[in-house]
């Protein structure tokens, strides 16, 4: 075995400039929009009208059990047939796999997030709606006085957890060709006959990302508990 | 639009010009079963093994656990992927990588998958069943080393008939997770059921019937584990268990 | 039977355990009370080393507990504990519950140790549900079963850990009948808890214990009748108990 480190400090520039911009894009923009939406799902999920939150739970619950690589592949392909149906096109739109990965992230990741929600909000004890509508608050300022701010203290460690795993399952934007920071290490690996460098590079590189990000939500779940 | 939706697709030949695609994707969901049937045993047996060392009492031991966990939990699952496909065969004395790399299909590629899938599975299984034994109220394990069991027996006859019991929910949804990520594996070339839906995409043109299927395929198999779980849940449940529940709480909140 | 020697005992900076020192006798009965937070319970888990503790010894029929080559479980085994919250194994029915340790660790045959758990669940009058799980019983029939299940193992000593402190008030007196019949049997015994009639009626000798310190160390009548001779703290603690 003789390793060659220099191929990896050489390609340092185009991994981060090139592939972790990309990755931590698609992360954020799926994270943010997913947690709009999952917020939505949940809020649907609650409703006691069965007609709002039967097709949500069936949305929730169909997404989370079918594999993410199916859900890209599905998404990939069914895009352009929607985009066609929405705009009124009479032939497919070509929208590309960036825009397709990030409307895939968005929709897969809000489903996860509305599981966490709901558990959030479940975990605020009944009494304590009880409590802000017996001083006289209605159900929507309770709910958001109350319940709200608790909930979201509880579920935060949860919700910065499933960013982390998203952070790492946007790897898997690999199979659409995409350059993320491992197709990054992948394209120059290959090129330069080096892959086995560039793979240990980047799973050292995702590792001291998680594992520090995994901290944080240690110290969110530590603070959590203190202030109960 | 112009999209042909043809349920006859399935009973077409597939590329290999042999089989239908009805028969390839059945195939396809044979892999994925055996794929994530090993990578489960393998997980939940060396998992618990990895969440006892996590809360045995001493200090190395403890180490030890957390270094393995917080290693595969860290990676993203297809970079640990391609690191046993790709790059443990180049790290490993050369006859044992040459050997690696000249097992033909399908094992070539099965073989990696599992391993990759176990020792994620057993970092994320480990974490599942050490949140069930440290919910145990700690009263559990004293009374079990008072009578002069040994640490193991403890564990063994006391704590992990209990534990297991606890996680089933929880793990109900790590299996479900075993599944869906063995789909991982057709990016290293494995034609499981994800893999054979590309495929038959790929060269019939059918895009949605195939991912339709596959769809199925895995609501199905998942509609299984769920099942499965629920009949354990409900096979081991403790008579007098709601008591049982309320007290754990009690003595949770004493101590 | 069993000797505390200067035992000292510290959670970080805290310490639990302020050079204890005391005995118990083969055949007495021994109550250890006070405040919580006081070290009682702590003081009685060191005699079957559920606590270790960093300085001083304890001795239990000839046996150093602190000593590293002690077979710890040999000697647990001969030490019936007996805990606040009953510790019963809710997945096990009450006569297995009964047998665990007569077959684990006394390696007694299973016909055996059924039979001796029958006949125990019959003197704590419990024997009807021998095969009911724990969670279907009240918590005095579980305390009954887990004093029997203690039993079970032929302690030389029983250890109770404030045994019916977690007891709606209507069991109480069930769970300390049955520790008065094994008193009056010659049980050695070592109790911590605040029932201060039954530490009247059944005790030799009371340790009262505040701040990690035994304050107090005497005969029961001497305890509870000669108010004078006590330390300031006792009689604050005792009028406290016994006001209601």
């Amino acid at each position: 075995m003789n390793f060659d480190f220099n191929a990896v400090i050489q390609a340092i520039p185009y991994l981060f400039g090139t592939g972790m911009t990309f990755t931590l894009t698609l992360t954020l923009a799926a994270a943010s929009m997913g947690l709009v939406l999952g917020t939505l799902l949940a809020v649907m999920r609650l409703s006691p009208y069965r007609l709002v939150s039967v097709p949500a739970g069936i949305y929730v619950n169909t997404l989370r059990s079918i594999p993410l690589l199916l859900v890209i592949f599905w998404f990939y392909f069914l895009m352009p047939y929607i985009g066609a149906w929405v705009t009124g096109a009479s032939r497919p739109i070509n929208i590309g796999a960036y825009k397709s990965a990030i409307i895939t992230f968005t929709l897969f990741e809000a489903a996860y997030f509305c599981e966490i929600m709901r558990a959030g909000i479940q975990s605020v004890s009944r009494g304590q709606m009880a409590a802000g509508l017996a001083i006289g608050l209605t159900y929507r300022q309770a709910m958001q006085s109350i319940i709200l701010p608790q909930a979201v203290r509880n579920m935060l460690p949860s919700l910065v957890t499933r960013v982390i795993i998203l952070f790492q399952d946007t790897s898997l934007v690999y199979v659409l060709s995409l350059t993320d920071f491992l197709g990054a290490g992948a394209k120059i690996g290959q090129r330069d006959g080096r892959l086995v460098e560039l793979y240990l590079f980047v799973a050292l590189v995702y590792w001291v990302i998680c594992f520090s990000a995994s901290r944080v939500v240690k110290f969110l779940e530590r603070r959590t508990r203190v202030a109960r | 639009m112009n999209y042909d939706w043809s349920w006859t697709v399935f009973v077409d030949l597939s590329s290999n010009g042999v089989d239908t695609y009805l028969y390839t994707l059945l195939m396809g969901v044979g892999w994925t079963l055996a794929l994530s049937l090993s990578a489960g045993v393998i997980s939940l047996f060396f998992g618990s093994i990895v969440a006892v060392l996590r809360t045995a009492p001493s200090v190395w031991l403890h180490f030890i656990g957390t270094v393995y966990v917080e290693i595969f939990r860290n990676i993203p699952l297809l970079v640990q992927m391609f690191l046993w496909y790709f790059v443990l065969p180049e790290v490993l004395p050369k006859d044992w990588g040459d050997a690696l790399k000249q097992m033909g299909q399908p094992w070539g590629q099965f073989i990696p998958a599992v391993l990759c899938l176990s020792f994620y599975g057993t970092a994320r299984l480990a974490e599942t069943l050490r949140a069930g034994i440290q919910s145990l109220p700690r009263g559990q394990g004293q009374a079990g080393t008072a009578m002069g069991l040994t640490p193991l027996q403890v564990y063994r006859y006391v704590i992990m008939p209990q534990a297991y019991r606890i996680v089933i929910p929880p793990l109900t949804s790590e299996f479900m997770g075993i599944v869906k990520y063995s789909s991982v594996a057709l990016t290293i070339g494995l034609l499981e059921l994800t893999g054979q839906a590309r495929a038959m995409q790929e060269f019939s043109f059918h895009i949605f019937e195939a991912f339709s299927a596959a769809t199925a395929g895995y609501l199905a198999i998942n509609g299984c584990v769920v099942m499965a779980m629920h009949y354990l849940e409900r096979h081991f449940a403790l008579p007098g268990r709601i008591g049982w529940k309320a007290r754990m709480k009690l003595s949770g909140s004493a101590s | 039977m069993i000797e505390f020697n200067n035992v000292s005992k510290w959670y970080g900076e805290f310490q639990v355990l302020d050079n204890c020192t005391t005995h118990v006798s083969k055949g007495e009965v021994v109550v250890v009370c006070g405040p919580s937070g006081s070290g009682k319970s702590t003081l009685i888990k060191t005699v079957n080393a559920l606590e270790p503790f960093e300085k001083g010894t304890v001795w239990v029929n000839g046996i150093s507990v602190g000593d590293a080559k002690t077979d710890l479980p040999k000697l647990r085994a001969r030490a019936g504990m007996v805990f606040q919250h009953f510790e019963l194994f809710p997945h096990l029915s009450v006569t297995e519950n009964l047998c665990m340790g007569q077959i684990k660790v006394l390696k007694r045959n299973p016909e055996e140790a059924k039979a001796k758990a029958h006949a125990l669940l019959d003197r704590v009058g419990l024997l009807a549900h021998k095969d009911k799980h724990p969670g279907m019983l009240s918590g005095g029939q579980q305390q009954r079963v887990a004093i029997a299940r203690a039993l079970s193992m032929d302690p030389m000593v029983m250890l109770f850990d404030e045994p019916t402190s977690a007891l709606d008030p209507e069991m109480v007196n069930e769970v300390l009948d049955v520790m008065s019949d094994l008193a009056r049997e010659g049980m050695t015994m070592m109790v911590v808890t605040h029932e201060m009639g039954f530490a009247r009626r059944v005790a030799d000798r009371v340790i009262f214990m505040d701040g990690g310190k035994i304050i107090e160390d005497c005969a029961t009548s001497e305890f509870f009748d000669n108010a004078d001779a006590r330390s300031e703290r006792t009689r604050l603690f005792l009028s406290k108990i016994l006001q209601h």
